[in-house]
């Protein structure tokens, strides 16, 4: 667990005298109604100016939920507080969003899936699932349509496995409760008002308008959302005067999915999410149980990793930088351009892992297979030979444009303090001047032995964050080439034989990776069984977008399509 | 000068279109008229122009651990099916498309064979797990991706008869998998047979059983 010896605890008590009730060693357990009085003062005496993720933990006897503070201005090193909420029929305690921004979806998602309230909450509404939807489905008691068992492997598959289609389990008969008293013949869906946006009051009134606000829906379809995202804006002309993300379209439960499932079994699924960089969100998930399990990992599997996790960082990148040319309107020539050299790096995944997105290639302790032969030739080619030559292409397509320029040099900025403030993450952070880069604050796998540069900029702009994406590919390609030269021989997974039952002890876990987007984090929960009690996802682009708005007002409705390109945002994660 | 950028970009536009024409003439007679069956890029540094693909009259050459859905490998000689419905592969499924029934003999005892093999490849989500997992090697995943169907169900719920393929097959798909799969069941068999040896045991080496060694 990450230490919380570096903060004097007895310090804190004096300081805000009841606020720690007990200290644990997988954190401090804070008094509900000392959390915000605590919060301000970690924030502004302690220097944890960052949220880097908020959960919460459904346990039999109560609600906790967790914090996990770190220092960006100042490096400081994991705090973990938690809040315990006794009270199952009615969990409530006080928001954080006033002390971090950052807070603010997180706490949503929370009252999503968990049903806790969080008093002061400026919008707390539903996030993922739609208004009217019943129940809170990460609390242990809440069951799925097409419900079997509550953990995989399920019984009905063998040795007797006659099969059944899951429809054929009709979802209404026993699987579904409804409500005593509800029929969903007569059921309408609350309508959403958006009155925050909108500038209104309960019944309707606004205050002091000089033109009519007027609500415009972005997306769901709509090619420039990169998926299935829908913005809500609210216009004054052509300026944005309010926006309100609404996602979830793509929402499956991958939390829900991942309790029921094996720790292995959760591998393939982590691929899903950021489906761009399925590598990188392997790597996060399998690092997060070894650290739970202790396992160490052979030298050349760490060298594998690494290669494949910045080839990762390469393939996102290209699409991030190609994809806002798209949202700019240059169509799909930069795009293309991107995707086809990220073909190149997807054939080297197909050869190692056997699929080009889905890649499913780290285990716990090492990776599924060797590197095939002719591999490490053809990435060596590819890395010393065309990505430098592509990345001359692109510097010429695309950084000296001047319509490029004009639509994105002070577009949507972010100083640094807003960015640490609303837990920006990875290239959205680095372009606001922050240079926190986790492979160097807080160095995982072997990431510690390469040479490489944090890239940032001190803009904030858009501009910075196209900038700082491609002067990331120069330093990954700096990497690789480290890697590829010191790649050694030997076993890639840890001796024994390969276990598809992995036991991974009791406890708790946060462990975070720099993935092409940024801090891509996986909070376990194990209490000794076979499948995770709780598993989350600390998805970059989801708490990226808590600063959409602000960066938006202010702007043309044009320039908030080219302020969400900047964000790169991945429908797969930003819903899970 | 305002307009340089733009200038420099499309000078990089034209050089793509050019390229393009000039790697369409190279591959005369025809990219398009079925002229290539199968394209391995395997020299992506010096490829230039184009390399979109004209599926299906052009395929890609497969690398040997492409995925798709999995097959139930039976040895081409005797017929036999190297699976003894163990149930590891349903039990690491992670979407849990696999369903087994094991056969048993006339008193109900069970065999070490299975009666019915299902794969839901609606829910198949190609992980590959089954494969990498399965002691027997009965289990590997098929490079046949062509497996659209009219309908949902019950086309696409394969059973044994479209899951088997025999072991030629598999060795020609994957042939460097095969290769170290047999020479470590021959190892084996060797070691097998020089402890029977030494033990004094007289028995003939069996070379011809594949019926699937754990």
């Amino acid at each position: 667990m990450d230490s919380t010896a570096s903060l004097n605890t007895l310090a804190l008590h004096d300081a805000i005298p009841g606020a720690v009730v007990e200290v644990t060693p997988a954190g401090l357990v804070v008094a509900p109604e000392k959390l915000l009085e605590l919060a301000t003062y970690l924030r502004d005496q302690q220097g944890y100016d960052y949220l880097s993720m908020l959960t919460s933990v459904d346990y039999p006897d109560y609600f906790e939920v967790v914090y996990y503070l770190y220092g960006v201005s100042q490096p400081r090193d994991a705090l973990v507080l938690k809040v315990r909420l006794p009270d199952k029929a009615n969990p409530q305690l006080p928001s954080v969003v006033s002390v971090w921004p950052g807070a603010d979806f997180q706490e949503r998602e929370v009252y999503d899936m968990m049903g806790i309230r969080f008093v002061g909450h400026p919008n707390l509404r539903r996030i993922l699932l739609w208004e009217g939807f019943q129940g809170h489905p990460l609390r242990k008691d809440f069951k799925e349509p097409y419900y079997e068992e509550d953990a995989k492997p399920f019984k009905s598959r063998h040795p007797d496995g006659h099969h059944v289609w899951a429809e054929d389990r009709v979802p209404w008969k026993d699987n579904v409760s409804y409500p005593i008293g509800w029929d969903p013949d007569l059921w309408t869906q609350p309508e959403v008002q958006y009155r925050r946006i909108m500038g209104v009051d309960d019944d309707g009134n606004g205050r002091g308008l000089r033109t009519e606000r007027v609500l415009v829906n972005f997306g769901p379809q709509h090619p420039s959302t990169h998926g299935v995202f829908r913005m809500v804006l609210a216009v004054e002309g052509e300026n944005v005067v309010g926006l309100e993300p609404e996602i979830g379209y793509l929402h499956r439960c991958h939390e829900k999915i991942g309790e029921r499932n094996t720790y292995l079994m959760n591998i393939p699924f982590t691929d899903r999410l950021d489906y761009i960089s399925s590598m990188s969100n392997n790597l996060g998930y399998v690092l997060a149980v070894e650290k739970l399990m202790g396992l160490q990992v052979p030298e050349r599997a760490e060298y594998i990793r690494v290669i494949m996790a910045e080839l990762t960082r390469i393939v996102s990148h290209l699409i991030a930088v190609g994809f806002l040319f798209n949202d700019l309107g240059a169509y799909f020539t930069p795009s293309l351009y991107g995707l086809r050299e990220r073909e190149l790096i997807l054939d080297l995944f197909e050869m190692a892992s056997g699929s080009r997105m889905m890649c499913n290639y780290m285990r716990f302790g090492g990776v599924a297979y060797d590197l095939p032969e002719g591999w490490v030739e053809r990435a060596r080619d590819l890395v010393w030979n065309r990505l430098p030559r592509v990345m001359e292409d692109f510097e010429k397509l695309l950084a000296g444009n001047e319509i490029f320029l004009a639509r994105t040099r002070g577009v949507g900025v972010l100083t640094a303090q807003e960015a640490i403030a609303y837990s920006m993450a990875g290239p959205m952070l680095r372009a606001s001047g922050v240079p926190y880069d986790i492979r160097r604050a807080q160095p995982y796998s072997i990431y510690d032995r390469f040479d490489f540069d944090v890239c940032t900029r001190p803009e904030g702009d858009v501009w910075a964050r196209f900038r700082v994406r491609m002067d990331e590919i120069y330093q990954s390609i700096r990497i690789l080439k480290q890697a590829l030269d010191g790649l050694p021989e030997g076993p890639i997974l840890p001796p024994g034989k390969k276990q598809h039952q992995v036991r991974v002890p009791a406890g708790e876990v946060y462990s975070r990776i720099e993935g092409p987007k940024g801090e891509l984090g996986f909070y376990i929960v194990s209490d000794g069984k076979p499948n995770p009690y709780r598993y989350h996802v600390r998805a970059p682009t989801f708490i990226n977008l808590t600063s959409l708005e602000k960066m938006c007002i202010g702007h043309k409705v044009a320039d908030s399509v080219v302020i969400l390109g900047a964000v790169d945002i991945v429908l797969g994660e930003v819903d899970r | 000068m305002f307009g340089i950028g733009v200038l420099k970009g499309l000078g990089v536009t034209l050089k793509e279109f050019v390229t393009t024409y000039i790697d369409d003439i190279r591959r005369i007679p025809s990219r398009y008229a079925g002229g290539r069956p199968e394209i391995d890029q395997s020299r992506p540094a010096e490829q230039r122009g184009l390399f979109t693909i004209q599926y299906p009259e052009e395929r890609r050459k497969l690398p040997e651990r492409f995925r798709y859905i999995p097959m139930l490998v039976y040895d081409a000689e005797t017929g036999e099916n190297r699976c003894t419905a163990c149930g590891i592969c349903a039990k690491v499924c992670p979407p849990q498309c696999i369903w087994i029934v094991r056969a048993k003999d006339e008193k109900g005892k069970p065999l070490t064979k299975p009666a019915e093999f299902y794969i839901d490849t609606t829910i198949c989500m190609n992980c590959g797990l089954c494969a990498e997992f399965c002691p027997f090697d009965a289990i590997k995943m098929n490079h046949d991706f062509e497996i659209a169907a009219y309908q949902r169900m019950p086309d696409l719920l394969f059973d044994l008869s479209k899951l088997r393929v025999p072991t030629t097959y598999y060795a020609r798909i994957r042939p460097t998998e095969w290769a170290e799969e047999e020479a470590a069941r021959k190892a084996r068999e060797a070691e097998k047979t020089a402890r029977e040896a030494e033990k004094g045991v007289a028995r003939p080496a069996t070379g011809t059983n594949t019926g699937g060694t754990p």
